[in-house]
């Protein structure tokens, strides 16, 4: 198992890149709405409070499950 | 569709890039002298380096029916050695004269150190003195920004024709003032650390596209020199037209490498859609 710091050294170019599509995809929704409106799809809510999951840096160590659930149909 | 890939490292790379990229439809590639991943010695290491790009690596290529041309300099991480640099810039002339060299580059900042600012108003000075096109690389990751910056301001020191000069790496954070300043910008696909195809496509959106060129520059890294057929296939499915990809992926190389008469392939129109 690797440390805290190789776990760093490791993935934080990855997690960098990810959050740079994420931007880049929420930027790109931004701009399609200035001519189109995304109306209610329940999917943009669902981006957002996965990112205010993320946010958290307090929150337990289960956010790939919490995200997981938050995209599952459950009823 | 026709694409040129306007940066490619083909040294770093097997003779099933050129195979693949030819039944993909690149007719072209540009090849800048670049860091080989080790600080080399001897400045005659450099220059059969540039007899590789500019006698060899064509005949590679040729197999393939794709045109090869290539750019020579020291590059920034090398230029950090002005000793070394100094005796590379003495014979670069001479590959000016070959056939598929089409400028100097890619030269610019690593670490915006006083050695690679020297080396690169060298370089520049040398490029302008014998009417070189310019391709400058911007540096990496958090050095961008503070490298583009003061690239910026020596080239408009220098008072160096934006027209004649492409800068390479861009991304969404250093877009904005070289187009506004007039040059040529280059989006760099690779799969982390630069720009991917689909934030490329974004920013096709949103500028200008006449002075962008956008490439996959293939090297000994992790890189794939066919994320550049991602980013037209990204392109178009965004329900761009033919002719608009075309424009980009292929016109925009002819007009910019075209100012140097070596360059001879010209922008294609498609007759019908």
């Amino acid at each position: 198992m690797l440390s805290a710091p190789e776990v760093v050294e490791l993935y934080f170019l990855e997690t960098r890149c990810a959050l740079l599509d994420i931007a880049a995809t929420l930027d790109r929704l931004d701009r399609a709405a200035e001519t189109s409106a995304p109306g209610d799809d329940p999917r943009v809510s669902q981006l957002y409070q996965a990112l205010e999951l993320l946010a958290d840096r307090a929150t337990s160590g289960d956010r790939v499950e919490r995200l997981l659930q938050l995209f599952s149909d459950l009823d | 569709m026709q694409i040129i890939q306007p940066h490619y490292h083909g040294i770093a790379r097997t003779a099933q890039d050129y195979e693949r990229m030819a039944m993909s439809g690149v007719v072209a590639v540009a090849e800048p002298a670049f860091w080989a991943g080790f600080d080399r010695l001897y400045p005659q290491t450099f220059l059969d380096y540039f007899r590789q790009i500019s006698e060899f690596e064509p005949t590679r290529a040729a197999a393939y029916n794709i045109r090869h041309f290539c750019w020579v300099a020291v590059n920034p991480k090398e230029a950090e050695n002005p000793e070394l640099s100094y005796e590379v810039l003495k014979h670069m002339p001479e590959f000016f004269e070959k056939p598929t060299v089409l400028g100097v580059g890619e030269i610019g900042f690593h670490k915006t150190t006083k050695n690679e600012e020297e080396i690169f108003e060298a370089q520049l000075e040398l490029a302008m003195r014998h009417d070189q096109l310019i391709l400058i690389h911007t540096p990496h990751l958090q050095d961008k920004v503070r490298g583009t910056r003061r690239t910026l301001e020596i080239l408009a020191h220098m008072k160096v024709n934006p027209d004649r000069v492409w800068l390479d790496h861009i991304e969404e954070h250093t877009i904005r003032g070289p187009l506004e300043a007039g040059y040529w910008v280059g989006f760099t696909l690779y799969p982390i650390t630069k720009c991917s195809p689909q934030r490329a496509v974004d920013m096709l959106e949103r500028y200008p596209r006449e002075r962008i060129l956008v490439n996959s520059s293939a090297d000994w890294g992790p890189s794939d020199p066919f994320l550049l057929q991602q980013c037209v296939l990204e392109f178009r499915r965004r329900k761009h037209s033919l002719q608009a990809a075309i424009d980009v992926f292929h016109n925009n190389p002819c007009r910019f490498l075209g100012q140097n008469p070596k360059f001879d392939i010209r922008p294609i129109r498609v007759a019908s859609l």
